[in-house]
């Protein structure tokens, strides 16, 4: 139990973490908006999950995950901590994000640790949306101009990779739900599902080289200023 | 002395002034036992920033009214949605501009590409004709819709 709570509340925290960074540089205000809503509705799930897990283990706070933890104690998925791309790189990375944490919080919905269903029976409510949001540009980039077209296929070549990860280990039931979803949208989109190659073990501590970076980043003021409270 | 289901009731929520949190349905309950105040209260969103404000409020106005001993706990399910807005809540956001939101889609929501067709009137000129923006707003519960009759810009309560 703790550890699924810590594994997708770092998920959710390095993507919000991520997606802020297109705060005031998204292509028009509305998208600008859009991601920082979505953001702010991954750092909550991120705080009921790390908090869950702290109290289950027993030891530390939501802060103390965040904040005082090396890299190689993250557990999040590489797909989480990619560097922000351009506008279309971001919705191929959203979309498939949602549509597999979606999946994975429908099920947790009847888990028997009652707080974890609890933050993922809120959970569903906003992953669907920002699914929908991220399908729905994914069609309109997709199946829109050349260049549009052009982008997002080669957005879809630098997410996969990282696909194979998000599945490890084998969890076939979830994968065929997932590869449903992408279909129905790629489809639509005028896009090509790419063959997935095998991944990395997956939440093995491993990261990307831009992780270092971003846990600095974030986690600079809190370990600059122990226990300061504003 | 007004009971302490009352005081709670009446707390208005910060981002949505013209509501009190329990129009807005996210008031679960206040139990009293021997003069120790529970209230129970539950995020619109996960990462809804008001929930802070809303504490504090909500123990700063039961000490006004008495009540010294007071213990206000978040709780997460059943998960809020849109359908606990009560009736005088859907008026005042509409008198004040914002359009109450349609009936919560079903979960798990299917996916859907194409706009979730909903017929939400224009709180204006009360017009049918109106187009969402963006599915995003200023606060995490809310969404942009545009009226293509008087033209204005309005702010809807997204239905989850």
């Amino acid at each position: 139990m703790t550890p699924r709570a810590l594994h997708l509340g770092d998920d959710a925290l390095v993507l919000a973490q991520r997606l802020s960074q297109w705060i005031r540089r998204a292509p028009e205000l509305e998208e600008d908006v859009a991601l920082a809503n979505i953001a702010l509705d991954l750092l909550g799930q991120a705080r009921l999950l790390l908090s869950r897990s702290a109290q289950v283990s027993g030891s530390g706070t939501e802060d103390t995950l965040a904040y005082l933890r090396d890299e190689h104690e993250f557990r999040n998925v590489r797909l989480a901590e990619l560097p922000r791309g351009d506008f279309a790189h971001e919705i191929v990375r959203l979309f498939v994000f949602s549509t597999w944490r979606l999946a994975i919080l429908t099920r947790l919905v009847d888990s028997p640790d009652p707080v974890l269903a609890a933050i993922a029976a809120k959970g569903v409510k906003e992953l669907a949306y920002h699914r929908d949001y991220a399908a729905g540009w994914a069609v309109r980039l997709g199946d829109g101009t050349d260049l549009s077209h052009e982008r997002m296929s080669a957005a879809v070549g630098d997410v996969w990779p990282y696909v194979a990860e998000l599945f490890e280990p084998h969890e076939v039931e979830l994968r065929a739900e997932f590869d449903d979803v992408i279909a129905q949208v790629f489809d639509a989109a005028g896009l090509v599902v790419p063959d997935s190659a095998p991944g990395n073990s997956g939440r093995d501590g491993g990261h990307t080289e831009t992780m270092a970076a971003l846990l600095a980043e974030m986690q600079s003021i809190a370990r600059a200023h122990p226990d300061a409270t504003w | 002395m007004v009971s302490a289901r009352a005081v709670a009731e009446s707390v208005k929520d910060p981002e949505l002034p013209m509501l009190t949190i329990g129009d807005l349905g996210i008031l679960r309950d206040v139990t009293v036992e021997a003069g120790h105040v529970i209230v129970e209260i539950t995020p619109t969103y996960s990462g809804c920033p008001a929930m802070g404000a809303i504490r504090a409020d909500l123990v700063r106005q039961l000490e006004q009214a008495g009540f010294d001993d007071v213990d206000v706990r978040t709780v997460l399910r059943p998960a809020w949605t849109t359908d606990w807005i009560s009736a005088d809540g859907r008026r005042k956001l509409a008198e004040h501009g914002i359009a109450p939101p349609g009936a919560a889609p079903p979960h798990p929501v299917p996916l859907t590409l194409s706009r979730r067709p909903q017929q939400v009137n224009c709180p204006r000129c009360g017009s049918a004709a109106t187009v969402e923006v963006s599915g995003f707003g200023a606060t995490a519960c809310k969404a942009l819709r545009r009226c293509t009759v008087c033209g204005e810009p309005f702010e809807q309560i997204k239905a989850i």
